[in-house]
């Protein structure tokens, strides 16, 4: 699904991204851990195509196309899903507006047709229904006036209605009460099948409970120090990421 | 050689009065009091404050060095495009009221004719609110005023459908028009009233537009003024307007073309308890300039004013939102707000806003705020993250910027029309 090799990213000169390696699979969970300034929203930012990083080295293949030459929205075309951090509001261009948008410019570049407005419609309710969206929230501005909790189950309603390859999860617990990260998290394993791929980026573990993962990644200073499966993340949790701290920060300076 | 202010104001005068039928329904007194201050101040350069980023003498001097004043005839063919269904559209070709082009409907309470058909009560109006020596503009279409439009609504009148002006431009070497009009709305009458501006053929024109407008008390004019003028037009286009009690007066002017447009929209709340809702939504391209001046005169207390103003300014286009409010001393209780928000959409375009406020009450609610900045890049790149395109991300947020703006129109197929050109444009 998507072949990490070596990447290196930088802002200005300073240097974020220091070489991660991951493969994911189809049919996969993946999950990424780390401190606070590890560098977690970085890769997925890099990795949906945001301009104000460089990438310096390594590549990046994602079905078998080499994703960095190809544009922020070529990349959501081929199947890349980002689930924001901070979901973007965008006063005056309704949710419905925008998806139907994007689904259909998605459409266009697989040489499909404009999907039917009678069709879309039952696509949005169907999709609504799985993170119990309001259906009202779907007629409003994008993500205007959405509590923390609307604003991330938009995201997911999103997702499923584009329907990726791979999605990643950016902090979609950070903010959510239980009941939300319930939501949210069955949403997520709904969708999940054995023609896609998740990678979940979090501090805690608490999400993981929700949304298993067959690996877990630990990123710190910018590379993927540790990797297992998923009681690597019950470690982490117990042990806090202290341990990590002290026994890569000599190695990394 | 350059010419001097006078020089390009004397060859002005010089053609135009060659050229001009005589004004008969203007005051001589007007008259000669507009040519003695043109001839004094001169048209206005970059000099005049108000027109620091507006040089009406230099597109004098660059575009219009000669103005042959040779007029097209228009039929109803070439009318029939610009049009509006829902309304009585009424027809003023290169500044003249034509009847003849005009629908002719009679409805209750409604008078529209040419201005020197005015009363001589209608008459001594002429020239109250717009006022040569406030001017230079003003003085120049006081003094060469075309048989312009006259039209009223007598007290108690309602009219139920919405009044379309087209105000058409056509000549076929470079031209200068001066059309005006007056519109008198009289105590609890209402209407709506669309002016459209339109340049049809292949010559410049500088057009100077003055339309003085009354509204009596406790009466309602919702106005829309609609500028598709096109890459060959230049036009001043000044609204004197004096609200009275208990009246409310909108406008809402959306300007999609013209390569300099320069509104000058001045209303003066001469009694208390009215309100003055003032919008405007632009979008240039190429060289284009597009120009809103408003002047909001609080002069009687409980009243209230709004201004909305948008821009989009592409390539190397530029703008100006120069909003002036007055409070006078006996207008307590006044509410007014204005607002003026931009985009610039290339690093050539410009937009320059300056907000004016003078108050001299001490018991008011006023606020203002512009802003000017590019577009969202957060938005754009959540948009793009989800699979939209560059150019449709783009418009999609251009469109969400305008809606609020567009949504004011309140007559369906001048909104479509709007709709359409705007698009188009972004
Ligand atoms: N726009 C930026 N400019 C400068 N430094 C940045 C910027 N964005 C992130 N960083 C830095 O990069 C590092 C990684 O940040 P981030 O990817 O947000 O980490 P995480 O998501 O793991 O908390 C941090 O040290 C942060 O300060």
């Amino acid at each position: 699904m998507i072949s990490i090799k070596n990447l290196h990213a930088s802002i200005g000169d300073k240097e974020i991204l220091r070489g991660i390696n991951l493969e994911v699979k189809a049919g996969e969970v993946h999950a990424i851990m780390g401190p606070n300034g590890s560098g977690k929203s970085t890769l997925s930012s890099v990795l949906a195509g945001r301009e104000d990083y460089d990438v310096t080295e390594g590549e990046v293949t994602f079905n078998g196309k080499n994703l960095l030459d190809l544009s922020t929205e070529d990349r959501a075309r081929e199947g890349l899903f980002l689930a924001f951090q901070y979901p973007i509001e965008i006063p005056g261009v309704s949710n419905i507006n925008f998806l139907r948008t994007a689904l259909n410019e998605i459409r266009a570049y697989h040489g499909q047709e404009e999907m039917a407005a009678k069709d879309f419609l039952a696509l949005v309710k169907e999709k609504s229904k799985l993170v119990e969206l309001d259906a009202k929230l779907a007629s409003r501005s994008v993500n205007e006036g959405f509590s923390g909790g609307e604003k991330k189950r938009n995201e997911i309603f999103q997702m499923a209605m584009l329907n990726p390859k791979l999605a990643i999860l950016d902090e979609t617990d950070s903010g959510l009460d239980i009941d939300a990260l319930r939501i949210v998290a069955t949403g997520v394993n709904k969708l999940k099948s054995k023609d896609n791929a998740t990678i979940v980026i979090t501090h805690y573990q608490r999400l993981l409970d929700y949304i298993v993962p067959d690996f877990v990644h630990i990123l710190y200073k910018g590379r993927i120090v540790k990797s297992g499966g998923k009681e690597l993340a019950l470690e982490m949790e117990a042990k806090g990421y202290d341990e990590i701290k002290r026994e890569f920060e000599s190695s990394e300076l | 050689m350059i010419e001097t202010k006078s020089n390009i104001t004397q060859t002005l005068l010089d053609q135009l009065q060659e050229n001009a039928p005589k004004v008969t329904f203007m005051p001589d007194a007007e008259i000669i009091s507009a040519i003695r201050y043109l001839e004094d101040k001169g048209i206005p350069n970059n000099k005049h404050e108000d027109y620091k980023y507006c040089n009406i003498e230099a597109v004098l001097r660059k575009e219009f060095k000669t103005v042959e004043q040779a007029f097209n005839e228009l039929t109803n063919a070439d009318i029939a495009p610009l049009k509006i269904d829902e309304a009585i559209n009424l027809v003023v070709v290169n500044g003249v009221y034509s009847e003849e082009l005009s629908e002719k409907m009679i409805v209750k309470g409604l008078t529209v004719n040419s201005l020197n058909q005015l009363s001589s009560s209608e008459k001594a109006l002429l020239c109250s609110q717009a006022k040569s020596e406030t001017d230079a503009l003003i003085a120049l279409n006081t003094a060469f005023s075309a048989n312009g439009l006259f039209l009223q609504v007598d007290r108690n009148n309602i009219i139920p459908m919405p009044l379309h002006v087209i105000y058409v431009n056509s000549g076929n070497a470079n031209f200068v028009t001066n059309t005006r009009s007056f519109i008198n709305v009289q105590a609890n009458a209402q209407a709506t009233l669309i002016e459209s501006f339109y340049n049809i053929g292949t010559a410049k024109v500088f057009s100077n537009f003055v339309s003085e407008k009354f509204v009596g008390e406790n009466a309602k004019l919702t106005c829309h003024t609609f500028q598709n003028e096109g890459s060959l037009s230049y036009s001043v286009n000044t609204n004197q307007v004096k609200i009275n009690k208990y009246s409310n007066y909108s406008n809402t002017t959306m300007t999609l073309s013209g390569e300099l447009v320069r509104n000058n929209h001045n209303v003066v709340l001469a009694d208390s308890n009215c309100e003055a809702h003032l919008n405007g939504l632009f979008i240039s391209n190429g060289t284009q300039q597009i120009d809103n001046h408003t002047l909001i005169d609080h002069q009687m207390p409980h009243c209230e004013s709004n201004e909305l103003y948008k821009g989009i300014a592409k390539d190397k286009s530029s703008g100006t939102f120069n909003g002036k409010i007055f409070v006078r001393k006996d207008a307590q209780k006044t509410n007014a707000y204005q607002s003026s928000k931009n985009i610039l959409m290339s690093d050539d375009a410009t937009i320059n806003t300056k907000p004016q406020l003078e108050i001299y009450a001490d018991d008011v609610k006023c606020s203002h705020g512009t802003s000017t900045g590019k577009i969202d890049t957060e938005a754009l790149f959540y948009l793009k993250a989800r699979g939209i395109g560059e150019d449709s991300a783009r418009k999609l947020l251009l469109q969400a910027f305008a809606q609020e703006l567009i949504d004011k129109i309140e007559i369906p197929s001048l909104q479509e029309r709007v709709l359409h050109l705007f698009e188009k444009a972004l």
